[in-house]
């Protein structure tokens, strides 16, 4: 097939002649998509209905509802909530570099612990360690500082006394705040250290020899050089655990941690025989809660990606 | 650590003007042996290629050299110090990873991949180690890194980030990072096989640079032109072995061993 003068095709491989103007551009029919369309009208129809619902069902009982959302008690409850989740994900984060780096270490007693720690406290659900853990003074009533094992071999030294010099009540100690922070953070940890390890063998191996031929020992590598590129791939799911551990401080009130958000809501409902609406604060809550981190998260990312991106783009346009 | 210095030289490692010296150096992988008894000295000053086919065990031992691999057997000396370990009473004993990372301070490396750190500008790249390893206060790092990075004509490119810079660019930044620890003895871990060819000259430039300062330098390099025109010695090794050494100019030209003909012919 050769092509004519007047073939409006250019020949294939040539670039259109200059001076000839570009083709028209494409308009043809859309393919049609009935189907989206009946899709959609159903679930309008039924969005229309929970709509309708929400009016119409007294039980929702909008006024108490939200006038109760922000009493006091809830307010409190929502402050527990909030300081309790903060500070048992930045202990669980402090956790799992410590039990990340551990098992990646060269010592095997390290990595067998690192592996007992995280397969315990992954397999044990979060209700059961706040269980367990408000309920620790069945075990010791109170915890003693001194020599370990001093009851076995002193006597034998012809010491009775044993040798102890602090001692302080359990309950002292361990307050149901304080249990619910350990459970929690526990529980974090393990699922943090599976998270940074992964962090930290996605960080290429040159990385630790470059950093190591430069002199810099096991710590200084870590601390400037792996550490910081494995947040990366760490900051995501950390996001997620985040929401989770924030969602999961309503589990605490089996310690008992009571003024904690979704057991007071519950209190006020059973109180005023009016359950429904509270439960429908406690989603509003924490959806409120959980909307805020998402913003949060995303910043962080957007920070973290800032160099790397911004890196990536200009850098097509500066190669040589 | 004087003690040590001086029984380390009445073996083998000091003595005036030896850099490297290697002594019968095995390692194994596994059952693999990769290298079989390396003898080997670099005198201060020397720049000493290291050539032969992939697999000989060149880059397992220029990484031997700064202790990123252990030796198997053997000994090993760079400036007089037993790589890795003590030597007392004819016993060895191995050295706590802080010491490794002193040992390591006095010799610089370069990269197959260059091995930038992606997340710190081509200036911190540089800083980082005098800063964090050496102590020295920020604002003198910074304008020994800036000197440095003049020297290799990458002084406007201090403040982006190695992703993007070529690949050139990116081995004369990790050159500019290995010098700023000021070493006396240079490691080249086949430098210029990852670039595209139109960048290599730039990278074997600044290393020519280095060579005629009297840098000492250890190149293992596929560069059979880089070896003739700035070697003083060349190595050809095979299958874990050195199989012949001398002036780049008599091995090239007149090759003694069967093995190293049909090496250069193949590559020359």
């Amino acid at each position: 097939m050769s092509t004519t003068p007047d073939d409006p095709r250019p020949a294939p491989g040539s670039e259109a002649p200059a001076g000839k103007s570009p083709p028209e551009a494409i308009k043809a029919v859309p393919v049609r998509h009935p189907g989206r369309w009946v899709a959609a009208a159903v679930l309008l129809l039924f969005s229309a209905m929970f709509v309708n619902m929400l009016v119409t069902n007294p039980a929702f009982d909008w006024p108490f509802l939200f006038e109760q959302m922000f009493s006091s008690p809830v307010l409190i409850g929502v402050r527990t909530t909030v300081i309790l989740a903060a500070v048992s994900l930045a202990i669980g984060i402090a956790i799992g570099i410590v039990v990340a780096v551990m098992r990646l270490s060269d010592n095997p007693v390290l990595v067998t612990v690192g592996w007992i720690y995280t397969w315990f406290f992954r397999a044990v659900p979060r209700i059961v360690l706040c269980v367990l853990f408000g309920n620790v003074a069945i075990l010791y009533q109170t915890i003693e500082l001194g020599v370990p094992f001093d009851n076995y071999w002193l006597p034998l030294l012809g010491f009775e006394d044993g040798a102890r010099f602090y001692s302080v009540p359990m309950e002292t100690l361990l307050s149901p705040f304080v249990a619910a922070v350990i459970a929690l953070s526990l529980s974090q940890g393990a699922y943090m250290a599976e998270i940074v390890r992964a962090g930290l063998l996605s960080v290429d191996k040159g990385q630790t020899e470059a950093a190591q031929a430069l002199g810099m020992n096991q710590g200084l590598v870590l601390r400037r050089i792996t550490l910081p590129q494995a947040l990366r791939v760490i900051i995501p799911p950390t996001g997620n655990e985040a929401t989770a551990i924030m969602k999961d401080t309503s589990l605490v009130s089996a310690i008992p941690l009571t003024t904690e958000l979704f057991f007071q809501l519950q209190q006020i409902g059973a109180r005023t025989f009016n359950l429904f609406p509270m439960l429908v604060a406690a989603c509003l809550w924490y959806l409120a809660i959980t909307s805020l981190m998402m913003i949060g998260q995303y910043y962080l990312e957007q920070a973290f990606n800032r160099s790397n991106r911004g890196a990536s783009v200009r850098g097509a346009g500066q190669r040589a | 650590m004087t003690q040590n210095t001086a029984e380390a030289g009445v073996d083998a490692g000091a003595g005036e003007g030896r850099m490297v010296v290697a002594e019968s150096v095995h390692k194994s992988f596994g059952r693999l042996e990769v290298l079989r008894g390396i003898d080997l000295e670099v005198t201060r000053g020397e720049v000493c290629c290291v050539v032969g086919p992939s697999g000989s065990g060149k880059s397992t031992f220029l990484r031997c050299i700064n202790h990123l691999e252990k030796i198997s057997a053997g000994r090993l000396w760079v400036d007089g110090q037993l790589m890795g370990y003590r030597q007392r009473a004819g016993k060895l004993y191995e050295l706590h990873d802080t010491q490794v990372a002193r040992q390591r301070r006095g010799i610089g490396m370069v990269f197959q991949n260059f091995n930038l750190f992606p997340h710190m500008t081509v200036l911190g790249n540089v800083m980082e180690a005098p800063v964090r390893v050496q102590r020295l206060p920020r604002s003198q790092a910074r304008e020994d890194a800036l000197e440095l990075l003049d020297r290799v004509g990458l002084a406007d490119k201090a403040s982006g980030y190695p992703r993007q810079l070529s690949g050139g660019q990116q081995q004369r930044v990790a050159i500019a990072r290995a010098l700023a620890m000021r070493p006396e003895l240079m490691l080249f871990d086949e430098p210029t096989s990852a670039l595209d060819p139109e960048l290599v000259g730039e990278v074997l430039d600044v290393m020519k640079g280095l060579a005629e300062e009297g840098m000492t330098m250890v190149v293992v390099t596929h560069e059979m032109g880089f070896a003739r025109e700035v070697g003083d010695t060349l190595v050809f090794m095979d299958e874990g072995a050195v199989v012949e050494s001398g002036t780049p100019g008599r091995v090239l030209a007149d090759p003694q061993h069967e093995r190293t003909r049909a090496f250069l012919s193949k590559v020359l």
